[in-house]
């Protein structure tokens, strides 16, 4: 008999009702009895299918309002399905907006308790794994400290931990990545590391699609409430990325970022929003691309292998030594690359009116998993641009070995065996 | 993106698909489970959540009872002449807040598990059941009181205390259909809270808990007594008197004249318990949604 699939979903669909303007009291239901509601409807997933194997780490990635969290909260039995059917092979865990649910007014103790009923651990079990829990949410000396005294970053550590903790089959996670601090994020890699090696089956909804490509087996595009693309996670993720690129897309965070100035807030830039182009145009960097390691373009770049800038260049007039230069920032800002031809020798000479060239910078990837931006520039002589394109393209590197740094440093190592009867001095020597 | 190749009979193997939630659930020993972890934690919280918890748990229904006692027999000297009436006084005070507590604490209920419903699947049931639990706990708690008074006051045991446990049911049972019923409804419609409210403190008023039903029937005829006695929280009231306290005190059955009179408010409460239901059942699997 051939294993049974994890988790199973037919056909679904789920609609909801947002009443136009909704009756909230009986007095108002006595005064108009007959009237009738009136709803604006939303479809938020349909038609969905897809089937899930045990030991899967599976993706769902998707835009705000692209329906991954309802997908998650049917299948964890929180919504009721319009139509269709599920099917859940295991216990299920879940981390779902942000926590399992605390009761702020109860000491972590007895929360961490209630949560372990909550997910269908007995009292004797729940008890056995409290330490384990706070052993992980390294949360000690905060036993018996309420709920409502804990900083936001404690409580997303208690939650997480209480849902791994539970040892479930199968876990359902929404957007742990988006908080808590770096080292919290690095063990919440870990953690999957480990869970996928114990062949757990996991649902991880996120926006990161560098995590999708670092951790999961397959993954799973949705938008507008269907499925766009299901696959290997490389190929989904591109997909991800291009759609949130989109000229749609653009406008949709435009929007958001006038809202957020209106309102007095900081507008946000993000990664991939082109930057200004400065410059007096006597050069212009039509194009850049990124090329993997079988030279194709790629938008993605895995670590440890070779990879190839490439940039386009037109000149308008003629230029004599100008310099090529490139600067890739993470999504921390922090620039951990650039190449530049100042220094090249011999010098490239005279580029004629209507000339162009290719640029090419070859590098072994050695960065770590994250999305970069790519700043690219022309000058020439003691440094004003013909051309300087501040962020024009952005880039996905994925790495498979966790290691957690920035960079992978190549390195050699070597164990020596010391020879005891040499004399101490002869060591330090 | 919507044909999914699955065989039928993988399909068969799995089971029957899963509901979404619903009031009971399918697992009644978690049900069990999580409603006592529920009501134990909400106890503990009062209990212990200030300096004077537990102290303040037993003063409340004293406090009502001092203030209570003291306006009616000294100014107004309605009732005196009745066997043991500061225990029966006490007893009727402790009975109401435990109905009181039972149906408030139920009706914000829903909302105040906010954070569990939108994120765990668990019996939706759990919620009203434990705030209902809760009150049970704190009732057990004020009856303590009641006995050692009234073993003070010269009362002594007799084989009728035997049904303060039926009685007691009947209690929980009016409670707990009222406690499905209100919160669910609290859901869509914010004002049952005030509503509530009014309705309750016309239940004290509309019991005998102050007034002896013998006044009623001497002052307004056995019409108005019966009709009082219709009510289940009444006849709760009056049966316990007769039974635990004193039997001069009228039994329910005797009111009625006949013992078949009580299938009202029993037939009342079995109703309350049934249309309860209903209405939470309904409500229970969209609750996450409309919240």
């Amino acid at each position: 008999m051939d294993a049974l699939p994890a988790i199973v979903v037919d056909g679904l669909n789920k609609t909801f009702r947002l009443p136009k303007e909704k009756i909230h009291t009986l007095k108002e239901r006595a005064l108009h009895p007959l009237r009738k509601t009136q709803f604006d409807e939303f479809n938020a997933l349909r038609d969905v299918s897809f089937a899930i194997q045990p030991g899967e780490f599976f993706g769902i990635v998707g835009r705000n309002g692209s329906g991954k969290s309802t997908l998650l909260k049917c299948l964890a039995g929180i919504y009721a399905a319009d139509s269709g059917r599920i099917w859940v092979n295991g216990r299920l865990s879940t981390f779902i907006e942000l926590g399992v649910g605390f009761n702020p007014d109860l000491a972590a103790r007895d929360n961490v308790l209630l949560n372990a009923a909550m997910l269908g651990l007995s009292q004797r079990e729940a008890d056995r794994r409290f330490d384990s829990i706070i052993d992980f949410a390294e949360l000690h000396d905060f036993v018996d400290l309420k709920i409502k005294n804990y900083s936001s970053g404690m409580l997303v550590r208690l939650a997480f931990s209480v849902m791994i903790q539970v040892d479930a089959e199968i876990m359902l996670i929404d957007e742990v990545l988006a908080v808590g601090d770096a080292s919290f994020q690095q063990k919440c890699f870990d953690e999957f590391e480990r869970i996928r090696a114990a062949g757990k089956t996991v649902l991880l909804v996120t926006h990161d699609t560098g995590a999708v490509q670092r951790f999961c087996t397959r993954a799973m595009l949705l938008e507008h409430g269907r499925i766009v693309a299901t696959g290997d996670p490389e190929t989904v993720g591109n997909r991800y990325l291009q759609l949130n690129f989109s000229r749609e897309a653009r406008a949709q965070l435009e929007q958001e970022a006038r809202a957020r100035q209106l309102h007095g807030q900081q507008p946000v830039e993000f990664m991939g929003d082109e930057g200004a182009r400065f410059g007096d145009r006597r050069a212009e960097i039509t194009e850049a691309w990124f090329e993997g390691a079988d030279g194709r373009p790629s938008l993605t770049l895995a670590n440890g292998e070779p990879a190839t800038f490439a940039m386009r260049v037109r000149f308008n007039e003629d230029v004599t030594d100008p310099h090529f230069s490139m600067a890739m920032v993470n999504s921390q800002r922090m620039q951990l690359f650039s190449a530049s031809s100042v220094f090249a020798d011999p010098r490239p000479g005279l580029f004629r009116t209507g000339e162009e060239v290719t640029y090419r910078v070859r590098f072994d990837n050695i960065l770590g998993p994250d999305r970069y931006a790519v700043t690219a520039a022309v000058t020439v002589g003691g440094g004003a641009p013909l051309e300087l394109r501040e962020r024009m393209l952005s880039v996905v590197v994925t790495r498979t070995r966790t290691t957690g740094t920035l960079v992978d440093v190549p390195y050699v190592q070597q164990v020596e065996r010391i020879d005891p009867a040499l004399t101490r001095q002869e060591i330090i020597r | 993106m919507s044909t999914l190749e699955l065989e039928p009979e993988v399909l068969e193997r799995l089971g029957r698909p899963i509901r979404g939630p619903s009031a009971l659930g399918r697992d009644r020993t978690r049900f069990t489970r999580l409603a006592w972890t529920l009501s134990v934690l909400d106890f503990k919280l009062k209990f212990f959540g200030s300096v004077l918890g537990y102290l303040w748990q037993l003063m409340r229904p004293l406090l009502l009872f001092g203030v209570l006692y003291v306006v009616f027999t000294q100014f107004l000297n309605l009732t005196s002449d009745l066997p043991y009436y500061p225990v029966s006084l006490l007893l009727g005070i402790v009975l109401f807040q435990f109905f009181a507590e039972a149906t408030g604490a139920s009706i914000r209920s829903i909302p105040y598990r906010e954070g569990l419903i939108r994120r765990v699947d668990f019996p939706r049931l759990v919620i009203p059941v434990a705030s209902v639990l809760t009150a049970v706990f704190n009732l057990a708690l004020n009856l303590v009181p009641v006995f050692i008074f009234l073993l003070i006051a010269g009362g002594r045991p007799r084989l009728s205390w035997l049904e303060l446990p039926l009685v007691l049911l009947m209690l929980i049972g009016l409670a707990l259909g009222l406690a499905m019923m209100l919160s669910a409804l609290f859901v869509r419609y914010r004002d049952v809270e005030p509503i509530w409210d009014v309705v309750v403190q016309a239940l004290f008023y509309a019991t005998p808990i102050l007034y002896s039903i013998q006044v009623v029937i001497d002052k307004a005829g056995i019409h108005l007594a019966r009709l009082i006695m219709c009510s289940p929280f009444a006849t709760v009231v009056q049966q316990l008197r007769h039974a635990i306290i004193d039997p001069r005190y009228l039994s329910a059955g005797q009111i009625f004249g006949t013992p078949l009179g009580l299938l009202i408010p029993v037939g009342l409460t079995l109703g309350t318990l049934i249309v309860g239901w209903a209405v939470f059942r309904r409500a229970a699997p969209r609750v996450a949604e409309e919240l």
